[in-house]
C-alpha cells in the first residue's frame, strides 16, 4: 500500500510531475547520449592517431626518439621478430619500418618529408595506408621505384600519378643519398598534415637508397580493438634489453592525443556535474511544493501513528518513483539515439575545419561505454534522493497540530 | 485510575506580542468506556486538551498519561507509536488521504501496525460495513458525501481497537441529521465495543448524546457533569 500511496500522490499533480520527468528524461538523455557522442570522438581520435602509423606499441633503437637518423637503427630484426612471436597475442599485427626525414623535389617544387620504407603486405594491416589509395595503386614487395604520396603533397607539387619525384637523404655512410622514384598513387587521409608529410616506399628500396643492409628504423603493432597496450608492451621490456631498445605505447608516443582523451574525461565528468545541478534543483523544488502542499496529510500522518522516519521513507520513495522512471525513459531515448546514429554517424562537416585540427574525423560514430551509463544511472538515483532528503526531512519535522491547522 | 489522566494542565500560546493561557490548571480523570464531551465556546481551550490528551500537543507543566501511558519524556517516535496503538482520531474536516479509496483509508492504520493484508481487508470491510458504508468501499473521499467521509474518519479511528478515541467537533460540518446518525453510531459502538470517546463541541446535540458533560471556559473546567 506504500507503493500504491506514493504511486498515486505523485499523479496527484500530472502536470508537475510530468514537467519534473522529462528535465530527468532530459538529463538522463543527455548525460549518456553526449558521453557516448563524445566517447566516439575519442575513439575517432585514438582510432585515427594509432592509423596514423603510430600503432598500439612502437620498438625503436633506444636513441631513435630523440634522434630520428638513420645510424640510430634496428640491425637485429630476427631476435626482435623472436620476442614478438612469444609476446604478442595472436591477433596482433605488426611491421617493420624505415622512417627517415628527407627532401622531395621534382622540377617545380621542393618539401622536407618523412620517407617511410615498408613492408607492404603487413604494413597494410597494421596502419591506414593499405584501405587509402585513392588513386593509381598500392606498393607491391620488391618495387624498386614505386613511391606512393599523398594527395595534398601531389597538389603542391603540381604533379601527377605516373610522373617521377626525387628523395634525397642521408645515407649510413654519411653521404647524401638520391634517387628518383616514380609516383605510383596517391592517398587520403583524415588529416592533410599527415598527406603532405608521409611518401611510401617498399622497404627494399628504402634499404638501397639508404645503404641499410638488414636494418629497421620501427618496429608498430596493432593490437585487438579495445586492448590495453601496457600489459603487452611490459612483456616486450621483459624480452627485450633497455640498453638498446626503447618501448613505447602510443599513450607515450602521442602525449597531446593523451592529454585531449584525459580533457574529455573531465568535460564528461562536468557535464555529469552541471546536469545533475540543474536536475537536482528541479527535483527539490517540485518535491518541496509537493510537501507543503500536503501539509496538512502529512499531519495527519503524524497525528496516526507514522514516525517521522517513516514519512521520510513515503517522500523519499515518491522521489524514487519519479526518478526511476525518468531514468528508464532517458536510458530508452539514448540508446533509441545511439542505435539510429549508428550507421549514419554525426556528420562534423560544418566544423571540419576545427574537427580536423583535433584529429577528429568528420563523421563521429555514437560508441556508449556501459561505465558512463552506469555511472550516469548512479548519479541521477543516488544524488536525486539525497537532494530529495531535504524535503522529506521538513515533512517529517512538521508537528501535527500545526500542520492539522495549515489550510 | 482513568484511562486518560490530565494533572494540573497548563498552556500558553504566543500571538505575537500576546501570551494566550490556552489551558490553566487543567486536572481531567476519564474512566475506560466513557463517552465525555469537552464543551465551551470558541477559544475555551478544549481543542487544546484535546490535542493534550491526543499527544499531539505538549502542555507546558503538567502531566497527562493515557492508557497507563505517562508522556513526559517520551520522544516523538514513543508519541507516534502511542498514538498509533491507543488513540483513535475524528477531525471536524474528516481529514481522509485523497488517494486512498475507503477501504484502504481504514486499512492504513493497521497496516502501520504491521497488520497482515488478507487480515486488514477483512476487518477494515467489517468495519465500513457497521457504520453504513457497505457496497461503498472502493470510494475515494472526493466521491463520498460529508457524512460518509466522517463515518469513514470514524471506522479508522476504531478499527485498531484503540483506547480511546478523540473527536474534535465531528459534527461541525454535517447537517443535524447526518450528525444525530453519526453520533447515535457512535454512542451504540461506545456501549457494544466499550470504546472510550472523548469529544470537543460545542454543538448541542453532542451534548446532549454525552453521557458526562465537561464545561471548559478560559482555559479552566467549570463544570463537570456526569448524566
Amino acid at each position: 500500500m506504500y507503493f500504491q500511496l506514493a504511486w498515486r500522490n505523485i499523479w496527484r499533480n500530472s502536470r508537475r510531475t510530468a514537467v519534473i520527468m522529462i528535465a530527468i528524461v532530459i538529463g538522463v538523455w543527455s548525460m549518456i547520449f553526449l558521453s557516448a557522442f563524445m566517447r566516439g570522438m575519442e575513439y575517432d581520435m585514438i582510432k585515427n592517431g594509432i592509423s596514423t602509423l603510430t600503432g598500439n606499441i612502437q620498438i625503436h633503437q633506444k636513441d631513435y626518439i630523440n634522434d630520428p637518423v638513420i645510424e640510430n637503427s634496428m640491425h637485429s630484426p630476427i631476435k626482435l621478430e623472436t620476442a614478438l612471436k612469444k609476446v604478442l597475442p595472436p591477433v596482433a599485427h605488426w611491421a617493420s619500418r624505415i622512417r627517415v626525414n628527407a627532401i622531395a623535389s621534382n622540377a617545380r617544387h621542393s618539401s622536407s618529408i618523412t620517407l617511410v620504407g615498408i613492408n607492404p603486405i603487413p604494413e597494410a594491416k597494421v596502419s591506414f595506408i593499405g584501405n587509402a589509395i585513392n588513386n593509381g595503386c598500392y606498393l607491391k614487395p620488391g618495387d624498386m621505384r614505386g613511391i606512393i604520396v599523398g594527395q595534398a603533397l601531389l597538389n603542391k607539387f603540381e604533379t601527377k600519378v605516373g610522373h617521377k619525384l626525387v628523395l634525397m637523404s642521408q645515407d649510413t655512410d654519411q653521404e647524401i643519398a638520391s634517387r628518383s622514384f616514380r609516383i605510383i598513387g596517391t592517398f587520403k587521409a583524415q588529416l592533410q598534415a599527415t598527406e603532405k608529410q608521409f611518401a611510401f616506399v617498399t622497404i627494399t628500396a628504402a634499404r638501397q637508397m639508404l645503404k641499410l643492409k638488414k636494418g629497421i628504423s620501427e618496429i608498430s603493432i596493432i593490437l585487438p580493438d579495445n586492448a590495453d597496450a601496457n600489459p603487452v608492451a611490459t612483456g616486450l621490456k621483459t624480452e627485450l634489453s633497455a640498453d638498446l631498445y626503447q618501448i613505447q605505447t602510443w599513450q607515450e608516443l602521442l602525449p597531446i592525443l593523451n592529454a585531449y582523451i584525459e580533457i574529455f574525461d573531465g568535460f564528461i565528468f562536468i557535464w555529469f556535474i552541471v546536469v545533475f545541478i540543474a536536475m537536482g534543483f528541479g527535483i527539490v523544488n517540485t518535491t518541496l511544493m509537493a510537501v507543503f502542499e500536503r501539509m496538512r496529510e502529512f499531519g495527519l500522518l503524524k497525528a496516526l501513528g507514522m514516525k517521522p522516519w517513516w514519512i521520510i521513507k513515503d517522500v523519499l520513495l515518491e522521489s524514487f518513483l519519479i526518478l526511476i522512471i525518468g531514468m528508464i525513459i532517458g536510458n530508452l531515448l539514448a540508446f533509441l539515439c545511439v542505435f539510429a546514429l549508428a550507421q549514419s554517424g554525426i556528420d562534423l562537416s560544418a566544423f571540419a575545419a576545427g574537427a580536423e585540427f583535433a584529429g577528429i574525423s568528420r563523421i563521429i560514430y555514437p560508441a556508449v561505454w556501459i561505465e558512463d551509463v552506469i555511472i550516469s544511472n548512479i548519479v541521477v538515483i543516488i544524488l536525486g534522493l539525497l537532494v530529495s532528503l531535504y524535503p522529506a526531512a521538513k515533512a517529517a519535522r512538521f508537528t501535527p497540530v500545526e500542520a492539522l491547522m495549515h489550510t | 485510575m482513568g484511562i486518560v489522566e490530565c494533572k494540573d494542565i497548563k498552556k500558553t500560546y504566543q500571538q505575537g506580542k500576546i501570551e494566550v493561557h490556552a489551558l490553566k490548571d487543567v486536572s481531567l480523570s476519564i474512566d475506560k468506556g466513557g463517552f465525555a464531551a469537552l464543551a465551551g465556546p470558541s477559544g475555551s481551550g478544549k481543542t487544546t486538551l484535546l490535542n493534550i490528551i491526543g499527544g499531539l500537543d505538549q502542555p507546558d507543566s503538567g502531566s497527562v498519561s493515557v492508557a497507563g501511558n505517562t508522556f513526559e519524556k517520551m520522544t516523538q517516535s514513543q508519541l507516534a507509536l502511542l498514538r498509533l496503538h491507543n488513540v483513535g482520531f475524528i477531525f471536524q474536516s474528516y481529514n481522509l488521504i485523497p488517494v486512498l479509496s475507503a477501504v484502504e483509508n481504514v486499512e492504513f492504520v493497521m497496516l502501520l501496525q504491521g497488520v497482515q493484508a488478507t487480515q486488514r481487508r477483512e476487518r477494515a470491510m467489517a468495519i465500513l460495513d457497521d457504520v453504513g458504508l457497505e457496497g461503498k468501499y472502493h470510494r475515494r473521499p472526493a466521491e463520498l458525501s460529508g457524512g460518509q467521509q466522517q463515518r469513514v474518519a470514524v471506522a479508522r479511528a476504531i478499527v485498531s481497537n484503540p483506547s480511546i478515541v478523540l473527536a474534535d467537533e465531528p459534527t461541525a460540518n454535517l447537517d443535524s441529521k447526518t450528525g444525530n446518525g453519526l453520533l447515535e453510531m457512535m454512542r451504540k459502538m461506545n456501549e457494544e465495543k466499550k470504546v472510550t470517546f472523548i469529544f470537543s463541541t460545542h454543538d448541542k446535540m453532542v451534548m446532549d448524546y454525552a453521557r458526562r458533560l465537561v464545561l471548559i471556559r478560559d482555559g479552566r473546567i467549570v463544570d463537570d457533569k456526569i448524566k
